[in-house]
C-alpha cells in the first residue's frame, strides 16, 4: 500500500456517499479511502472487461505476472459501470472489516 | 495473490485475447500516386478488404456513433490469410565470415551489465546454433546465473562450464572465457567491478571438457540471442541488460591478454589473434555496429537495442555521449525490443488522384472479426485546402500498444474508477511481441525510449476505448481524435489531413499553404523539426486551432538513418511512467538533450499559449470563462458561449 492510513469501520460513514456515487468528485473522507483500495498491487487487482461496448462488461482479476492472461470472473457481468464499482468497492469493505449495512438497490 | 475478499465466482476462464487478424502499413501518409504497403496478420483462411474513409469511432450510444463510409479502389477483394508472427529481441548480428567459421581455439570477453541474471540462459556472445547444439557462445548460465561457456559438437550434444558464482542484477563485470582445441582446456573469468560484504561473485575457474571439437553452423555471430537454425530460426536464449566492448580471438589468450583488449585499439602484440573487436561507441545514431579490428567484421544492431547507453567506465563527471563516446560503449539489449515486424507484403495502394486527402483506413474482414489500418492521404502538391488537421502520428507513436491496464498498478487509482480493458488490451497483453509503448517498461524494468509503427499499433483503431479516456466514450488519442474530424464533416468544411511526420520531415512548407491548422486532443510529442515549423508558421500570421491539452510536451526524435522510429528520453522530472538513468539524457538517434521542452526553453506556452500543470482521467468537467475571456478581441472566439 503506498498509504500508512489505516482503512476500518470508523470509515464506514463513507460507504453511503460511495453507494450514490461511485464515479465522480467525492469528499476526502472517501476519497481517502478509495486512495488505499485503488492502490492495492496489481495481483489480484479487479478489472472490467467489456463484452458490448458500453453495454456490457465482465469482471476480471489482474495476476500481476506480465503476459499472464487475465483471469476472467464469467459470472460477475454488469450492464453498468457503477454497479461493478460497487461490488469491487464492496470486497474492499469486507477485507478491512467495514459491515455493508444496507446494498445499493 | 494476495488476500483481496473475492467477489463470488463458479467460473473462471483465462486467454480471452485473441484477435485473428492484425496488420499494418509501411507509411501513415501518402498523396495520390503514392504507394501504402500493407502487411496482414489472418489466421482465417480469407478475408475482405475495403477502404474506408474514417468519420467518427466512437462506439457510445450517447455519442455521435461511428461513422466511416466505404472507398471504392483496387484493393476491395478477398484475399486468402495466412500467419504472420513478430519476432522480439534485440540483437546484433555479425555475418558469417571465414575467419569465424575457420575457429578452432579462441577466447572471448566482454564488459556485461545483467539486468535478469536469474531469468534462464542468455547469449552475451554466440555462434552457436540451437538446433543441433553447433558452436560456442558465452552466456549467463541457466544452471547457476553465472557465466558459462556453451560448447557444441554440431551432433546434438553440448557441454556448459560456469563459474558458479551468480551474478549480481545491474553490475558492470569483466567476463570472458577460452577454449583450447588442442587440449580441451577451458578458462573462465568473472570480475566484478563493484565489492560488497558477504557477496562471492568473482570467479576464475580452469577445467576440461569433452567437447573435443566444436560444431560448424555457417551462423552470423550474435551478441544478445542465438537462433535455433541457420537462417530465421526461432531466436533463442535471449539477454536482458548492456553489453560493452565484446572482444574475439582465434587462440587461447591467457587473462593479462584479454586486459590488453579490454578497453581500447587492438595492441600490435596481439593484432594477428584478433578476429573482432566492437566498439559500441562509434555510430551511436546508426543502425551500423564497427570492428575496429583489421578484419572488419562490422554488423549491425536488429530490434533497436538502446544505444548512447553508459558503459562501464562511466564515471559520472560526463552527461553527454557525444562529449566522451567511450564512456557510452554499450549497448542495452532487451528480449522484448521490437522495430520491424518485417512481415511479407499482402498488398499495396496506390492513392488515387481523385481521392481526397483525409484519415483513412484499410478495414479488414475475416468472419466476425474486423481490424482497422489507418493511414492518412495527403493532398496532392498544389491541390491543398485551406484547413489542415494535423494527426498526432508521434504521440500515437510514444503510445503505441500500452500496456497501462495491465501493467500498471495505478491505473484505477488516477482514473478514479476500474480499469476497463477491450480486446486489444486483453490480446497485447498476452502478445508482449507486439512490442511495448514509450510508458511500458521493458521486461527487465528499464525504460522504453523507442516505439516504431512499423508493427500492428492497436490501440491505434477506431471503436478502441482507453482506460485513460475520460468517463462515457473513453477515447484516448487516434480515436478521441475522430471526434475532430466527425465535427469537420458534421459542419461541412473542406479540410486535408496531414500528419506530424510529415511535419518532421517538411518543416514549415509542409504547413505554409494553410489558413489554419487544427491540433488532435493530444498532440504531446515533438521534434524540434517539428516544434520550429510550427512556431514559423504561427510568426508568419498562421493560425493555430489548439484542440487539446497536454501539448508540445515531450521531446521526441527521429531516427537518422530508418523510417517510422521515435525516441523519448523521460529526463529530470515531468509526469512520467519511467525515469531515464542519470547520465542517460541524450538522445542516441541525434544527439540532443530529451525530456521536457519547458526544460530547454521552450515551453509549451510559446506555441499555444497554455501548458500542462497537472491531469487526472476521471471525470470531465467544463471550462470557466475568466475576465480577459469578455475582451471584445476574442469575441468571435466565443460567439455562442456563455458568459462568465
Amino acid at each position: 500500500m503506498l498509504t500508512v492510513y489505516k482503512v476500518g469501520e470508523h470509515d464506514r460513514a463513507v460507504v453511503e456517499e460511495f453507494h450514490k456515487t461511485p464515479i465522480g468528485h467525492h469528499s476526502p473522507a472517501l476519497q481517502r479511502v478509495l486512495n488505499v483500495f485503488r492502490s492495492e498491487p496489481t495481483a489480484g487487482k479487479y478489472v472490467l472487461i467489456c463484452t458490448k461496448p458500453h453495454k456490457q462488461w465482465v469482471l476480471g482479476q489482474l495476476t500481476g505476472e506480465r503476459g499472464k492472461p487475465v483471469k476472467i470472473l464469467k459470472d460477475q457481468v454488469f450492464t453498468r459501470l457503477e454497479d461493478a464499482e460497487r461490488e469491487v468497492f464492496h470486497c474492499g469493505c469486507q477485507r478491512v472489516h467495514i459491515r455493508i449495512l444496507a446494498r445499493y438497490p | 495473490m494476495h488476500s483481496h475478499f473475492s467477489v463470488r465466482v463458479a467460473e473462471v476462464q483465462q486467454g480471452e485475447g485473441k484477435m485473428k487478424i492484425t496488420g499494418y502499413c509501411d507509411k501513415l501518409s501518402a498523396a495520390p500516386d503514392e504507394t501504402i504497403k500493407f502487411m496482414v496478420n489472418c489466421e482465417l483462411p480469407t478475408y475482405t478488404v475495403e477502404v474506408v474513409r474514417l468519420i467518427c469511432g466512437d462506439t457510445n450510444p450517447k455519442g455521435p456513433g461511428v461513422k466511416e463510409t466505404v472507398v471504392k479502389t483496387p484493393i476491395d477483394k478477398t484475399y486468402k490469410g495466412r500467419k504472420q508472427t513478430i519476432e522480439a529481441g534485440s540483437y546484433v548480428t555479425i555475418p558469417s565470415n571465414p575467419l569465424l567459421e575457420r575457429l578452432g581455439s579462441f577466447s572471448l570477453q566482454a564488459l556485461i551489465w545483467p539486468t535478469t541474471p536469474e531469468k534462464g540462459r542468455q547469449m552475451l556472445m554466440a555462434k552457436f546454433r540451437e538446433r543441433d547444439k553447433a558452436g560456442m557462445a558465452l552466456v549467463i548460465s541457466e544452471r547457476d546465473s553465472s557465466v558459462g561457456l556453451v560448447l557444441g559438437d554440431g551432433h546434438g550434444h553440448e557441454e556448459i562450464l560456469t563459474t558458479g558464482k551468480p551474478l549480481l542484477a545491474r553490475e558492470w563485470y569483466f567476463v570472458g572465457a577460452s577454449y583450447s582445441a588442442e587440449t580441451r582446456e577451458v578458462a573462465l573469468y568473472q570480475e566484478p567491478f563493484a565489492h560488497y560484504p558477504l557477496v562471492s561473485d568473482a570467479a576464475e575457474v580452469h577445467t576440461k571438457t569433452k567437447i573435443a571439437s566444436i560444431g560448424k553452423n555457417q551462423s552470423p555471430l550474435m551478441f544478445g540471442a542465438c537462433r535455433s537454425g541457420t537462417g530465421r530460426g526461432k531466436l533463442d536464449s535471449k539477454y536482458n541488460g548492456k553489453i560493452d566492448r565484446p572482444r574475439l580471438a582465434n587462440r587461447v589468450l591467457s587473462r593479462a591478454e584479454m586486459e590488453m583488449l579490454k578497453q581500447g585499439p587492438v595492441p600490435v602484440q596481439l593484432s594477428s589473434a584478433v578476429i573482432g573487436s566492437w566498439d559500441f561507441s562509434r555510430d551511436i545514431s546508426s543502425l551500423k555496429v564497427t570492428d575496429t579490428s583489421p578484419n572488419s567484421l562490422h554488423g549491425e544492431v536488429v530490434n533497436m537495442p538502446a544505444r548512447g547507453m553508459k558503459g562501464y567506465n562511466w564515471t559520472g563527471e560526463v552527461m553527454n555521449w557525444r562529449e566522451a563516446p567511450e564512456q557510452y560503449g554499450a549497448i542495452h539489449f532487451h528480449d522484448d525490443d521490437l522495430y520491424d515486424a518485417g512481415w511479407e507484403v499482402d498488398f499495396t495502394l496506390t492513392i488515387p488522384a481523385a481521392l481526397k486527402s483525409g484519415l483513412y483506413a484499410a478495414r479488414l474482414k475475416a468472419g466476425a472479426e474486423e481490424d482497422h489500418i489507418p493511414f492518412v492521404v495527403k493532398p496532392a502538391p498544389g491541390k491543398e485546402k485551406k484547413i489542415a488537421f494535423l494527426l498526432p502520428t508521434a504521440s500515437y507513436m510514444a503510445y503505441a500498444n500500452e500496456h497501462f491496464a495491465t501493467n500498471a498498478a495505478l491505473v484505477e487509482l488516477v482514473g478514479g474508477r476500474l480499469a476497463v480493458l477491450d480486446k486489444q488490451d486483453l490480446f497485447l497483453n498476452e502478445h508482449r511481441e507486439y512490442g511495448t509503448s514509450c510508458y511500458d517498461s521493458h521486461a527487465d524494468g528499464s525504460g522504453v525510449c523507442y516505439s516504431s509503427r512499423l508493427r500492428p499499433i492497436l490501440n491505434m483503431r477506431p471503436k478502441h476505448t482507453s482506460t485513460l479516456g475520460g468517463f462515457g466514450s473513453m477515447l484516448w488519442q487516434f480515436n478521441a481524435d475522430t471526434h475532430i474530424t466527425d465535427w469537420l464533416e458534421a459542419m461541412g468544411y473542406e479540410f486535408d489531413v496531414i500528419t506530424d511526420e510529415d511535419l518532421h520531415y517538411q518543416g514549415f512548407e509542409l504547413l505554409k499553404p494553410y489558413r489554419v491548422i487544427l491540433t488532435g486532443s493530444h498532440p504531446e510529442y515533438h521534434s524540434r523539426q517539428m516544434w520550429d515549423a510550427m512556431m514559423a508558421y504561427q510568426l508568419h500570421g498562421g493560425r493555430l486551432m489548439y484542440l487539446g491539452a497536454n501539448g508540445w510536451y515531450w521531446r521526441i526524435a527521429y531516427h537518422p538513418e530508418v523510417p517510422g522510429l521515435i525516441e523519448v528520453r523521460r529526463n529530470e522530472g515531468g509526469i512520467r511512467t519511467w525515469a531515464a538513468e542519470p547520465g542517460e539524457y541524450y538522445h542516441s538517434f541525434t544527439g540532443e538533450y530529451g525530456g521536457l521542452w519547458r526544460r530547454q526553453g521552450r515551453p509549451p506556452q510559446m506555441i499555444v499559449g497554455t501548458g500542462f500543470t497537472a491531469q487526472g482521467f476521471d471525470i470531465s468537467a467544463p471550462y470557466r470563462r475568466l475576465p480577459d475571456s469578455l475582451n471584445p478581441r476574442a469575441a468571435f472566439i466565443f460567439k455562442g458561449v456563455g458568459s462568465v
